[in-house]
């Protein structure tokens, strides 16, 4: 399964679209965490563990768009963007969605 | 009369442990962004067509940065008088420029030496109660390309 974020696939052809797929999950750390992150709001610097969460949380999202482009039987997700929304305060959303498409 | 001693001491905090944080961020970035030269961050949308057909693979990099006490109360200052907030400045640069490194790193560990398409998002994850920025994220993508031997 190749995801890209591009149009096309460099050196392969795609011979059919099937449309829209999408993953996205809501996530949280424990409240240890966010302690910690506003104690780093004093101080300034990176977040490790928001960052950590993010990452771990995009990796699922684009897991369940592949899981979901395999189920109809794409071998390849084109066009792939991301997105990011807070939905309280700790919590985030992310979302990935793209093209599945077939390729020869 | 101990709230201002409470705001004092995380003014100073903020302040002295803030700008030791941002002068050693930006003197890695600076030393990473020469190390991570060789690979190359295009924007464009489609490679020309001049470019040999290689594997392709979606690569990203993230980061959440937060801004110091002291510049947060600069900036809510800032606010009553409006004009250039340049500690919020600094913030956003140096988490972009982070955030482009880190892709790079993937792509590095995959062997690509060039990634198109690239994307920057930002957004502002955790919102203080006033509603001003308190740290936010960067997520820097695109697409790499690996070069295979024919």
């Amino acid at each position: 399964m190749i995801v890209s974020n591009m149009e096309i696939i460099p050196g392969k052809r795609i011979t059919e679209h099937l449309g829209l797929v999408q993953g996205s999950t809501v996530r949280t750390k424990h409240v240890g965490r966010d302690i910690m992150a506003s104690v780093k709001n004093i101080f300034g610097g990176e977040l490790q563990g928001y960052t950590e969460l993010l990452s771990e949380s995009r990796e699922e999202a684009v897991d369940r768009m592949k899981k979901q482009a395999e189920a109809i039987g794409a071998n390849a997700v084109v066009n792939v963007r991301f997105s990011t929304s807070s939905v309280t305060q700790g919590a985030a959303e992310l979302f990935a969605y793209g093209t599945a498409v077939i390729m020869e | 009369m101990a709230d201002l001693i409470v705001l004092a001491v995380f003014l100073a905090v903020g302040y002295v442990f803030g700008r030791i944080a941002e002068k050693r961020h930006y003197k890695s970035i600076i030393k990473r962004e020469k190390q991570y030269r060789h690979i190359a961050a295009i924007s464009s949308r489609i490679p020309p067509p001049s470019q040999p057909a290689d594997a392709s693979m979606l690569v990203t990099g993230s980061v959440v940065i937060s801004v110091d006490y002291f510049k947060r109360f600069l900036a809510s200052l800032r606010t009553l008088i409006g004009g250039r907030i340049i500690s919020y400045e600094s913030l956003l640069d140096r988490a972009r420029r982070e955030a482009i490194l880190r892709m790079k790193q993937q792509a590095e560990s995959y062997g690509a030496d060039k990634v198109f398409n690239i994307k920057l998002e930002t957004a502002s994850i955790s919102k203080s109660a006033k509603g001003a920025i308190g740290s936010i994220e960067v997520l820097a993508y695109g697409t790499a390309l690996i070069p295979v031997d024919r």
